[in-house]
């Protein structure tokens, strides 16, 4: 008898609890099917000229992805040519090089700069780093780089450089604890056998261990990248808003992200459908890349964490 | 063969390329702390936290703490479910299928989230934009970070406890709720409490899906104000404050903000240390009375 009830609460629990996992997960599903049959309306009117259209007026009902697909991509490589070699960095000096009481707390603060919120960071950069940008940085970039197509233009310090410098800074965090931890799984023979060659420890580092870590760092990589490509709130309030295409970087511009925070408002009818296809397409783009990275992190850690996203 | 000197020389170098890299991303988290309590220090007031927008922020400290709080009250028993099936009946293919889609699902663009929400509860079961629409996309964020928590706790209990549990007769279910919840119990809250953080600052789903209300939130199936997405629109221009205003008033909220999400991550870690220094006491007590007994 109580044999019987133990069975059954044991079932029960076991459905209950498996019940509640995949019904996430189906919910999930369920309202990205529900989220694409919103975009029906601009699908169809554009088809697959939207993503090649160069124009989003909502006087004329003409909507395009391209300024936005192209305002991504350029603000996340700025991110990722000034967030990855840093974040390398600490990654080697927390695992390689550092005294071992330093390195829990260091790690850390430097996990905070996940916790603090994107929008602070955009007020941050509006009211702090944009002086900065506007005064010194700037001026000195089109004084020396002005003859590349890059730096054309007159600082203003809200435009992709400005987006792509903050993206750099929050993609720190992320990119920094999954290297250091690809670094940590390196076993310490390898280490080893290269020190006892006679290298030094940059030499060691450099042959032994991050060779052995490359593709735990790749994926940290492409995660810092997912991140960057979905970071809405510091976008939006640090790029300026301008629904054009320029290669210079201190030109305004607009992600994909921070166009539909920006139009959300005023949107409606096609606009709106229009600016939920970006998000599917912001969705797939999303997907893809946390797919490939989780297969390539997952070879060295157990999980990713969780402090990316895009706040 | 380049010569020791120039080697060492390269090694040297390259440890200071180290530690410039670790000043170079502490520069901006200094910096950004200092500016928030330097702009927002002199804006607390009673008045500035109690008034309802846009003589303070009242109704925006008020909306955030009721859109965070059914966020939590949604997303954690979700969340603490999802990682107890994966971690102790989750060896089979809807586990690792799970687990999988879990990972992938923490690290969406949360703006993309709100869309999703958006796309059922305002289109679909024609909700209007309100406080409980916001903390549906905010509980959706918060699941895939409480559940990976929850397992990672629960992996580390060991499995003799739960062997001991069984040969005793105790059911499974009993096991799992009674031994091995209570024994990962801190890591459980310890993730509780990161993802309620991390719920606190997003501010991109809050815009699809509540909107901004310079008025007090008589239920929570009205908009309201909150705290991040006050700082946006203030910050943006978005009000009817003059300039000066309301980026002081901008600074202020982030104050607040940063002090609520702060001082969560902070607790955390101090919680997950004390935790660590205990069991290493602990062992430590065991192996000298150990060795006492010889």
């Amino acid at each position: 008898m109580l044999r019987r009830i133990g069975r059954t609460g044991d079932r029960l629990f076991v459905y209950l609890a498996g019940l509640v996992a995949l019904s996430t997960l189906v919910l999930v599903w369920l309202l990205v099917a529900l989220m694409i049959s919103d975009s029906l309306e601009s699908i169809e009117e554009f088809g697959f000229g939207f993503l090649t259209g160069r124009e989003w007026e909502d006087q004329r009902n003409v909507f395009g992805a391209l300024p936005f697909i192209f305002g991504t991509l350029l603000t996340s490589a700025i991110a990722v040519a000034i967030g990855v070699p840093v974040s390398i960095g600490i990654a080697i000096y927390l695992s390689e090089l550092a005294p071992a009481w330093i390195r829990e707390p260091l790690s850390f603060v430097i996990e905070l700069l996940a916790a603090i919120p994107s929008v602070i960071y955009g007020l941050w950069a509006m009211g702090t780093l944009r002086p900065i940008l506007v005064n010194s940085v700037e001026p000195w970039l089109v004084k020396w780089l002005g003859w590349t197509p890059f730096f054309e233009g007159t600082p203003q310090g809200l435009d992709k450089l400005a987006a792509g410098l903050i993206l750099a800074i929050m993609i720190i965090p992320t990119v920094a604890s999954v290297s250091k931890e690809a670094l940590r799984a390196v076993p310490d023979s390898q280490r080893e056998a290269a020190l006892s060659l006679g290298a030094t420890r940059y030499e060691t580092t450099r042959m032994a261990v991050i060779t052995y870590a490359r593709s735990g760092i790749f994926g940290a990589c492409i995660l810092g990248l997912g991140r960057a490509f979905g970071e809405t709130m510091a976008v939006t309030m640090t790029i300026g808003n301008s629904n054009t295409i320029s290669w210079s970087l201190i030109d305004p511009g607009q992600t994909m992200a921070s166009l539909i925070a920006n139009r959300w408002g005023e949107a409606e009818g096609l606009q709106r459908a229009s600016l939920i296809e970006i998000g599917v397409i912001l969705f797939a783009i999303a997907l893809v890349v946390n797919i490939f990275a989780r297969l390539m992190v997952g070879r060295v850690m157990k999980s990713v964490p969780t402090t990316g996203g895009g706040l | 063969m380049r010569s020791y000197r120039l080697r060492r020389r390269m090694d040297i170098a390259a440890s200071l390329l180290a530690v410039g890299c670790v000043l170079v991303a502490l520069t901006p988290l200094v910096s950004i702390l200092w500016e928030v309590i330097r702009n927002g220090a002199p804006m607390l007031s009673w008045e500035f936290l109690t008034n309802r927008t846009t003589s303070g922020i009242g109704n925006a400290i008020l909306g955030s703490l009721q859109i965070v709080m059914y966020a939590a009250v949604i997303g954690l028993p979700v969340g603490m479910l999802t990682g107890i099936y994966i971690s102790e009946f989750g060896n089979n293919k809807i586990g690792s299928t799970v687990r999988f889609f879990n990972d992938v699902m923490a690290n969406f663009p949360s703006i993309v989230v709100g869309l999703l929400v958006y796309a059922m509860v305002v289109v679909y079961l024609d909700v209007n934009y309100s406080i409980i629409v916001a903390s549906i996309a905010l509980s959706i964020i918060m699941i895939p970070i409480v559940a990976s928590t929850t397992e990672e706790s629960l992996k580390m209990v060991p499995n003799s406890l739960r062997e001991g549990a069984l040969a005793l007769g105790v059911p499974r279910w009993k096991t799992v709720l009674k031994v091995v919840l209570s024994n990962g119990r801190s890591g459980v809250i310890t993730g509780a409490l990161l993802a309620v953080a991390r719920a606190a600052g997003e501010t991109a789903p809050l815009i699809l899906t509540t909107m901004f209300s310079y008025f007090w939130a008589a239920s929570p199936t009205e908009p309201s104000a909150a705290l991040p997405t006050l700082i946006y629109n203030y910050a943006m221009g978005y009000s009817s404050l003059a300039v000066d205003d309301a980026m002081s008033q901008a600074w202020g909220a982030a104050l607040v903000l940063i002090m609520l999400v702060l001082s969560l991550n902070i607790s955390v870690r101090l919680l997950s240390m004390r935790r660590f220094k205990k069991k290493h006491k602990e062992a430590r007590k065991w192996r000298t009375r150990l060795s006492l007994k010889g």
